[in-house]
């Protein structure tokens, strides 16, 4: 198992370089530098000196991909796009556009994303089993009909809905919890239950009705008639033989997203006034920092590689008969 | 796994009554009402002032580098420059503030030899500041010293002070007196090119060897390490005692007294600068960019820009009251009830992030925060639930007054427009016929419609290019633009639809067709797509359609209107401008013909590429005369040149309304200065009860949830029960 994830984690070096080179031409087909430079000195009274100053002093004053004033490798390595991707491989995320240093910014920033992601995520994925398996266990009737209309229904509405609609009952007409604000002083539960409870009821329309889908099919396999003949009882049917069967499946849409619950979400961290990584990010496109927003998928990339390489050992622990190699 | 269900309905009732006497209970565990306080609970009896900071937080606290108004939010707390403005009265008014007096304005000829104001040889002034004796820092880790006088927080390495990292981890700290040097070593700090400030490139026009200073440092190795810009002499700078300083600026610039009252003229004391250079931290942001160190009324204590920032009474502030005189109607408004009290009148500020209107809305109707915003407009949907336009102009809603919730509405120093671009071949020109195109344009757009529909009556139509407040803004009937209103009843009436078609087939385009081709007259509009909607735009399009003119939106991103603007290709653009001191030259500038980017090929204000050699003329003479009647009928002249030829198709002064909460006194609104948290005073008791009577928590929502649930869940129950009892025969039945 060993050798396979070293061979996973050195698949990841062209993947990583692949990404970065795509998010510096995204961005840089939108801004030049002069544009970085102007949204960073305030825009008025930005005088060609001032320009030129911060792309020196930022590091901007070269070519994007080649430089045709020096010859050999330093015509490629005296370029923005070498001098600014490189660094990343070390972790040095260096400093953003506005001259806070990212990696300070992140290592702050990664724990109110994950005091929102996790219960959110755990609380979510506990809920829609449950729920999926207590449909399953009345499939095919009226009560199994109307569950999938109502799962297909909280699907078909706006992530932004249950935001409003919950801070607007719950905080703003019954006053019960703050409408937005983090402290991690000692009350930051008081700022999450709100986040949580709308993260997890809007994930149960698709969560629940995917699980659903994925337990029908085991429901009708050889060894759930067997676990009935022996006299079983539905509830550990279900959870004692249909849930551990389903779970590869699980795991695979599931393993995956964990190590990126450190990034957190745009929207909640947002409307919720949580300080994490997701809120970090959508400032960052807002205010043109490549800087950050480079940094972010970068390590959002290594995130994703790192829960793919989680997920294929995870199988290894679902199912004895997976072997990695 | 062992799952058992409730043997009988009558245990599942026992659960419920369980649940319903528990409840009360859990619900009491959260603790005494309000339950939706989203400060953290009071550590101290300090007098703390709640607002927001929306919709990001400050990118640069440097003076040297941060030009933007939410920055100048916190600088100008901290920092006090050598002038400022006068709280209360209005027009706007310049006072000393770190001076002893205004500062002394000597002229000097080629030879430096003093000459006379009115002398033709001028070719340099000399201002001479005097600082007040009373100048103090706050308290600092930079000003700390160890028993033989050296700064105790200085490390050869970044591993020697790790232990600290924010401005609260030193143990110790320090104080000193404002010096002379602290203000010259700003300045030089202006032009330090590895401050990159934006002022380097305007301020190198006026202070003498800014630029030669500038490129002598450009020159001089760094390698991160701390320069002591004290060791090197900057020509226009002359430090001649310990409270006095000389700036000498190039031939004559009277302007130059009110960028004295902005941040970038704030004191750094050296050692400061040299404090924040110590190795490593820059890494952990213990820099000047984002922890000030000043002699204001505030001092940082708290810098989180993912959460808060947080301002304490600086100890050390200089004996300063609140003034006794005002503008006229001041007193009967309570603005002078504090007159002659010490200021300021709270011991701590905190700003709270808010990126989105509704919880910010929310938090304010609650009594969370005590003023709706400090810096940002509130024309959006949120806020405008909060007003209606009635028949004295805009009142606050219902709601808003049972919680005697005031308004502080303030007409900005700035105008937003929609400019021609002078070098169009359709609209641009100055031949008669394109003087009536443009006319006919400006006439069907009505401004006035248009600022009740999408702003909500929060903006006035601009006769002028300058903004009420400012000298040379005329009311009444001499103020009206003549060539698209006629004064009627005494007030202002928009030309007709008539006279704009008349003035459009005189310009050849009879019926909104050229009189050549029979083409229909199209004209483009460049707008920068967050800044417009549809609505607004098939609104603009209706406008014109009156006089049978085609409209084109172009819809772009800033870079890209940006990019147009400098390049000269747009035809009609939208554009604004908030004035930075309050002269008529701050706003007549921009139409100055070298102010075109085209012509200075730069990122020159005069986007309208305007080019009118009397008004150039006439510029010229303005920016050099003081204030007075001749330079009053040059500003008049200057704006009848601007109305004749019709360089924008329409324009506004952006106006602003803030929410305050009822025990929040001393809320005069300042267009200019953000120095005015000192004014603020806050009734604590009344914000307490307040805040209690108005969030008493609704706690039946949460047992009816729990009924629905249970009425939910139970028919499954029961179905589940129903099924496990059954025979395998009735099961198949």
């Amino acid at each position: 198992m060993f050798a396979y994830i070293i061979r996973r984690v050195l698949y990841a070096v062209p993947i990583l370089i692949g990404v970065n080179l795509l998010t510096f031409l995204l961005f840089f087909v939108v801004n030049s530098p002069d544009d970085m430079a102007v949204s960073q000195l305030g825009e008025k009274y930005v005088t060609p000196e001032a320009i030129a100053a911060w792309k020196t002093k930022n590091g901007y004053d070269k070519p994007l991909f080649l430089n045709a004033s020096n010859t050999g490798l330093e015509s490629l390595t005296d370029t923005i796009f070498f001098t600014k991707s490189v660094k990343l491989f070390a972790f040095d995320f260096g400093r953003s556009e506005s001259g806070r240093d990212i990696t300070s910014d992140v290592s702050t920033r990664m724990w109110p994303s994950l005091a929102v992601a996790l219960p959110t995520f755990i609380i979510g994925i506990w809920v829609n089993i449950c729920v999926a398996l207590l449909v399953v266990m009345f499939h095919a009737t009226r009560l199994d009909r109307w569950a999938v209309f109502l799962f297909v229904s909280l699907m078909s509405i706006s992530y932004l809905f249950y935001i409003i609609g919950g801070q607007y009952l719950v905080a703003k007409t019954w006053k019960l919890v703050p409408i937005s604000g983090f402290h991690a002083d000692g009350q930051a539960w008081k700022f999450l239950i709100l986040p949580v409870l709308v993260g997890v009821v809007a994930g149960i329309g698709s969560g629940a009705r995917w699980y659903r889908t994925l337990f029908l099919e085991e429901a009708n396999q050889d060894y759930v008639r067997t676990a009935r003949a022996k006299g079983a009882s539905e509830i550990s049917i279900l959870f004692r033989h249909i849930l551990p069967n389903a779970l590869i499946p699980i795991l695979t849409g599931v393993v995956v997203l964990i190590p990126s619950l450190f990034m957190g979400g745009l929207l909640i961290e947002s409307f919720f006034g949580i300080p994490g990584l997701g809120s970090y990010m959508l400032d960052a496109i807002k205010s043109q920092d490549f800087a950050i927003v480079r940094s972010m998928v970068f390590i959002g990339s290594i995130l994703y590689i790192f829960g793919l390489i989680l997920t294929d050992i995870s199988y290894t622990w679902a199912d004895p008969r997976v072997r990695l190699s | 796994m062992n799952f058992e269900l409730p043997s009988s309905l009558g245990a599942a009732r026992i659960y419920l009554a369980a649940f319903a006497l528990l409840a009360p209970g859990l619900l009491a565990g959260c603790g005494e009402p309000p339950w939706n306080n989203p400060h953290p609970p009071a550590v101290d009896e300090a007098l703390t002032y709640q607002s927001v900071m929306t919709p990001a937080p400050p990118k640069h606290l440097d003076p040297a580098v941060s030009y933007a108004s939410d920055e100048a939010l916190f600088i100008m707390q901290i920092y006090e420059p050598p002038m400022g403005y006068h709280f209360l009265k209005r027009p706007y008014e310049l006072l000393p503030t770190a001076l002893q007096d205004f500062p002394q304005v000597s002229y000097l000829d080629e030879q430096g030899a003093e000459v006379a104001a009115a002398d033709p040889a001028i070719a340099f002034t000399r201002y001479t500041l005097h600082l007040r004796e009373d100048l103090h820092y706050q308290p600092h880790p930079a000003f700390a010293l160890d028993e033989a006088g050296a700064p105790r927080y200085l490390f050869d390495s970044a591993a020697a002070g790790a232990q600290f990292r924010q401005i609260p981890d030193f143990p110790e700290t320090g104080d000193r007196a404002v010096r002379a040097n602290d203000y010259a070593y700003a300045i030089k700090r202006l032009a330090d090119p590895d401050n990159a400030s934006p002022m380097l490139g305007f301020m190198s026009q006026y202070i003498v060897g800014m630029k030669a200073f500038s490129e002598e440092l450009a020159q001089v190795p760094r390698n991160g390490d701390w320069l002591d810009l004290g060791e090197y002499d900057m020509q226009g700078l002359s430090v001649l005692d310990e409270r006095t300083l000389s700036i000498t600026i190039m031939g004559r610039y009277p302007q130059f007294v009110y960028w004295l009252a902005m941040p970038f003229f704030s004191p750094i004391a050296p050692e400061v600068d040299r404090f924040y250079h110590n190795p490593g931290f820059a890494q952990r942001n213990l820099t000047l960019d984002w922890w000030p160190v000043g002699s204001g009324p505030f001092m940082m204590v708290k810098n989180d820009p993912n959460s808060e920032i947080v301002l304490q009474r600086n100890p050390n502030y200089r004996a300063d009251f609140f003034p006794g005189q005002g503008a006229p109607g001041d007193r009967e408004a309570g603005f002078l009830e504090d007159a002659g009290k010490p200021i300021p009148f709270i011991d701590r500020a905190v700003f709270r992030l808010e990126k989105e209107v509704l919880p910010l809305w929310t938090k304010f109707l609650q009594g969370y925060y005590d003023r709706s915003g400090e810096v940002h407009g509130n024309t959006n949907g949120v806020f405008d639930q909060a007003f209606v336009v009635g028949p004295d102009g805009v009142e606050v809603s219902g709601e808003l007054s049972e919680h005697n919730i005031t308004m502080s509405p303030d007409v900005k120093p700035g105008i937003y427009y929609y400019g021609f671009n002078m070098r169009d071949p359709l609209v641009g020109g100055y031949t008669e016929d394109k003087r009536k195109l443009r006319q006919a344009l400006q006439i069907a757009f009505n401004t006035e419609e248009y600022l009740n529909i999408f702003y909500k009556g929060n903006g006035i139509a601009a006769h002028n290019l300058i903004p009420p407040g400012i000298s040379g803004h005329i009311e009444g009937e001499q103020g009206i633009n003549p060539y698209v209103y006629d004064w009627v009843d005494g007030e202002p009436r928009r030309k007709s639809i008539e006279y704009a078609r008349e003035l459009l087939a005189q310009a050849g385009y009879p019926n909104g067709r050229d009189a050549r081709t029979g083409e229909p007259l199209k004209i483009f509009i460049d707008v920068q797509s967050q800044a417009i909607g549809n609505t607004s735009m098939n609104w603009i399009d209706r406008q014109f359609s009156q006089i049978g003119v085609q409209v084109e939106f172009r819809p772009a991103d800033w870079s890209r209107t940006r990019e147009k603007l400098l390049t000269g290709n747009t035809q009609i653009f939208s554009h604004g401008w908030l004035a930075d001191y309050p002269d008529p030259e701050n706003f007549l500038f921009l139409l100055y013909g070298p102010e075109s980017p085209l012509e200075c090929q730069c990122d020159g204000s005069n986007n309208s590429n305007f080019k009118h050699e009397e008004y150039d003329t006439l510029f010229r003479q303005v920016r050099v005369l003081p204030p007075g009647a001749e330079r009053d009928a040059l500003v008049a002249r200057m704006v009848d040149i601007y109305r004749r030829e019709a360089v924008w198709l329409y324009a506004f002064y952006p106006r602003d309304i803030y929410l305050n909460n009822s025990w929040v006194y001393n809320t005069k609104r300042h267009g200019i200065s953000k120095a005015t948290l000192k004014y603020i005073r806050i009734d604590d008791a009344q914000r307490q009860s307040m805040r209690v009577l108005w969030n008493q928590p609704v706690t039946w929502p949460l047992y009816a949830i729990v009924i629905v649930l249970l009425a939910l869940v139970w028919p499954g129950v029961l179905a589940y029960r129903r099924r496990q009892n059954a025979t395998a025969r009735n099961h198949q039945e």
